[in-house]
């Protein structure tokens, strides 16, 4: 790397004391058919004993590539192609195979990202964690299976030596994870390597996880390299942080420095736009209005000037509801062994209604019924009870042209933007297809109708004749939105229409839909998990619950006092949550 | 801002800020406009093209086919014109593969042999992908009653094997021309094809594109035509290409067998059959139109190959 510009901000005394772990100018390629293809470009990093650091950065900056090097399992072609990884003064790109199997599990741990498939099926939880133990020479034998029963423990599983017997499909995924924060601690490493450990988990479960994981690796001494993408979960977890983008570190330092005073405009851009710290610059703006103590945090980036603005100035309109929804009920019947039937309460007797023109959230942990409640509002699933009313229609039995008519006027977004739209059909053709399907208009006027749609979600018109192979996930999402904004609908219903992106895609996204709403009336029902996006687009907000809405209100009134336990929780794991900005 | 209270008496990280010269900020999430737009199928032909087995088997394939629609071209001597005198002859001038039992010329029976054993192979595999691939999408589209009916009477099929229930067959069937053959080997054979289709179906039918698609108000049928179907062909093209190859060795085999194609019509499965009273003496009749029906069956099972790895992505990365 070519005579960094390093900047001393803290001033701390540089002691003598040598760094568990300390990479310097480390590149990972990966071999392809085209060449070598570089994930890493010279990146420099290091950590003291009993640290936590972050690598932070969006998917494809090359942060997940940077620990698996430094555990030795680059996947596939991907080979270090230069730098140093020094782990206690042992260069590890120089180890061999035999070598690294020595310090893999004993001296670096390592807690995978997916808890769902990175437990073997056919084998009980037991017999994996005393694999792991046996394979790291913590103990053999009688003592093993002793170890086991502790390490599941120390992992907080409870009944621990019944529990050994099961297999994974029996836990649940936080359990799952718990287990495999059990394994990688199992050895007592002296450095644990978590790589995105909790992202595929809910906000409660992850803040259980996290909270486990501190305490033990407090308890233990042991350093923790997190690899994450969001930037309040590093803020709140790790002292020190590392920002990545396309292979290179672009800021790194104390994490406090770095997020009250980001430097690298990309840091600022992932400041700026990051949900759980925007949500909380609004809140903090919103308490001490009169105070400018904390208003150089907001300047950093004008990205979310506007959601703030709006957040901030927000009041719940006192329009008519566009669509009410009366005392549904989803039923879903489960077919088991034999003849025998269960009965799942999706959706159980809630009540809301959607105001016209503004946002409404449904905020919720997996299995809490609030895709269903999409599904039915789309006509896409028959209720079980109750009933939901569009516009002062009951929308019961309606069918041929009357049901046309009204999926004209509610579209829906949905979340994957891998899946939602079929890869086999064009851009250009893909955002045609609901004019086609409603038979709008003249080949030309379609035509001229793309053009303009194209324009709205700021996709240049060349996207036409793309395929959705070719574009990225936020792309998508805007081809998906286009395609929904189609035939001028008066609701959007998106359903984690955001979950998905990268921050920065994520921000610049929830950007467009606030300012389509504005420009064409729209009215949004927003499904998501993600409290943080909530406080930034909503106006009002139903937490929902296993299929029950726990609390109704405005944003502000959720956000600022809310009665609820379970909405206070939810509030509470939002990553960040407890970080204080400029107070 | 006041300094943290954390790590004062810790070494840490200074804080390190690279300069924007080394690491210039893109914008977000920006289109790239460069080269040409991919479909599936451009990207297939792409990952083709660049395979030396592709023009290979494409151009074996492509020689057999034009054999078949002109056999004159490539034999001069009229394969039916047989003199006893030749019987079993060698090679000589203008007889390049020497006669048979019968005294016919080796080479042109096998030029003009094709048309018979191309005909039945493209025939059936076409009605084939028709009917079992209709089949297979309206089950696994519409599920159901129709599923279960259409799988079971498919079992019922897919547990005879073809040759086997040909024979049996053509035992009570006295007509034999190439349509009927061809019949009879799809009437076995359909439920291969109907399953492959049905299990892509199965598949699309769940993804949430089909769903998108219901919210935007198209219709079922035109779901399945526009969205389901597209997407679920792939597989169907690749079982279908390969099982071309292998119904010309089943209507080689019925003509072996001495049960397929009346012995008055020339096809490679009816010349092997007639040479195997002489396969001691004169291995050579049998052994040429083996060769001529050996190379177009690896022919299309090359190009099925290919195929597959084309139309299957996972396979195109594992390379």
């Amino acid at each position: 790397m070519s005579n960094p510009q390093t900047v001393p901000v803290t001033g701390q005394s540089s002691h003598e004391e040598t760094p568990l772990l300390k990479i310097r100018g480390l590149e990972v390629g990966f071999e392809t058919q085209r060449g070598v293809v570089a994930a890493v470009r010279g990146i420099d990093l290091t950590l003291y004993q009993g640290q936590s650091l972050a690598i932070v950065g969006e998917s494809g900056s090359g942060k997940s590539t940077t620990a698996q090097a430094v555990i030795g399992l680059l996947p596939g072609t991907g080979k270090v192609v230069g730098g140093s990884i020094e782990f206690e003064g042992n260069d590890l790109t120089k180890f061999s195979d035999s070598q690294f199997a020595e310090v893999r599990g004993s001296q670096i741990g390592y807690v995978p990202q997916d808890p769902m498939s990175n437990l073997n099926p056919v084998w009980s939880i037991g017999f994996q964690v005393e694999e792991a133990i046996k394979a790291n020479g913590v103990a053999q034998g009688k003592e093993a299976r002793q170890r086991t029963i502790e390490v599941l423990n120390e992992a907080g599983l409870s009944d621990a030596s019944e529990r050994l017997k099961q297999f994974p499909h029996q836990f649940s995924g936080g359990m799952r994870q718990r287990v495999l924060i059990g394994i990688g601690l199992s050895a007592r490493p002296k450095l644990l390597i978590a790589d995105e450990p909790t992202s595929a988990l809910d906000v409660t479960v992850q803040r259980q996880i996290l909270d486990h994981l501190e305490t033990l690796t407090r308890d233990y001494g042991t350093s923790v390299l997190f690899i994450t993408h969001d930037l309040g979960l590093a803020a709140e977890r790790a002292e020190q942080l590392v920002v990545m983008y396309k292979g290179k570190v672009v800021e790194s330092g104390p994490s406090r420095t770095i997020l009250e005073d980001p430097q690298h405009p990309y840091t600022q851009r992932l400041v700026a736009a990051a949900p759980s710290l925007a949500s909380r610059r609004i809140q903090s703006k919103k308490s001490h209005q009169s105070s400018d103590n904390d208003l150089h945090i907001f300047g950093q980036g004008s990205l979310d000037d506007a959601l703030i603005a709006r957040a901030a100035s927000r009041e719940a309109a006192a329009t008519s509801n566009l669509i009410t929804v009366k005392n549904i009920t989803k039923v879903y019947e489960i077919r088991k062994q034999g003849f025998r039937k269960d009965k799942l309460l999706a959706v159980n007797d809630i009540s809301f209604g959607v105001k016209k023109g503004t946002t409404t959230a449904l905020v919720g942990e997996s299995g809490s019924g609030k895709s269903t409640v999409a599904k039915l509002i789309l006509q896409l699933e028959p209720l079980t009870s109750g009933s939901i009313e569009f516009d002062g229609v009951d929308l019961a039995g309606i069918k041929g042209d009357e049901l046309l008519k009204f999926r004209r006027r509610v579209q829906p977004v949905f979340q994957d933007p891998y899946g939602s739209l079929d890869p086999q059909y064009s851009v250009g053709n893909t955002i045609a297809e609901p004019l086609l399907a409603h038979r709008m208009g003249t080949p030309k006027e379609r035509f001229n109708r793309v053009s303009e749609l194209l324009d709205q979600v700021s996709l240049p018109q060349a996207t036409r004749h793309r395929y959705p192979g070719e574009l990225s996930g936020g792309q998508r999402q805007r081809v998906a939105i286009a395609r929904a904004l189609a035939l001028k609908p008066d609701v959007l219903i998106l359903d984690e229409a955001v979950s998905a992106l990268d921050v920065l895609v994520q921000g610049q996204v929830l950007n467009l839909l606030t300012e389509l709403q504005t420009e064409l009336d729209l009215t949004y029902l927003f499904i998501t998990h993600d409290l943080a996006v909530v406080r930034l687009v909503a106006d009002n907000v139903c937490v929902m619950q296993g299929g029950r809405i726990v609390e109704a209100a405005t944003t502000d009134e959720v956000f600022e006092n809310s009665s609820n336990p379970y909405t206070q929780e939810l509030l509470e794991a939002i990553p960040g949550a407890n970080i204080k900005l400029g107070a | 801002m006041p300094s943290n209270n954390m790590g004062r008496h810790r070494p840490g990280q200074e804080h390190f800020i690279a300069s924007l010269a080394d690491t210039p900020v893109a914008e977000i999430d920006q289109v790239d406009e460069t080269g040409k737009a991919r479909s599936t199928w451009t990207d297939a032909w792409e990952s083709m093209r660049r395979r030396p087995t592709f023009w290979i088997s494409a151009s074996l394939i492509f020689v057999i086919v034009i054999v078949a629609v002109f056999p004159g071209l490539f034999a001069s001597t009229d394969p039916r014109e047989c003199y006893l005198k030749f019987s079993n002859g060698d090679p000589q001038a203008g007889h390049p593969l020497g006669f048979n039992r019968q005294g016919c010329d080796v080479y042109s029976r096998i030029i003009f042999g094709t048309q018979a054993s191309v005909t039945i192979g493209l025939l059936t595999t076409i009605l084939v992908t028709l009917v079992g691939g209709i089949i297979g999408a309206l089950a696994g589209f519409y599920g159901g009653i129709l599923d279960s009916l259409v799988s079971r009477v498919g079992d019922v099929f897919f547990a005879v094997p073809t040759v086997l229930g040909a024979i049996v067959l053509f035992s009570v069937i006295s007509v034999r021309d190439a349509v009927i053959v061809s019949l009879v080997l799809s009437l076995f054979a359909w439920p291969q094809i109907a399953r492959i289709m049905r299990g892509a179906v199965l598949s699309a039918r769940n993804s949430d594109y089909v769903t998108a698609s219901a919210a935007l108000g198209v219709s079922r049928f035109k779901t399945l035509i526009r969205h389901v179907i597209p997407n679920a062909i792939a597989p169907v093209i690749v079982v279908a290409t390969v099982s071309l190859g292998i119904f010309i060795v089943a209507e080689a085999t019925l003509g072996f067998l001495g049960i397929g194609l009346p012995p008055t019509v020339m096809s490679w499965g009816n010349e092997i059959n007639q040479a195997q009273v002489s396969v001691r003496t004169h291995p050579q009749t049998l052994l040429l139109p083996s060769a001529a029906l050996s190379i177009t069956v690896l022919a299309f099972l090359m190009f099925g190959d290919v195929v597959r790895d084309a139309l299957d992505p996972e396979a195109r990365a594992r390379r």
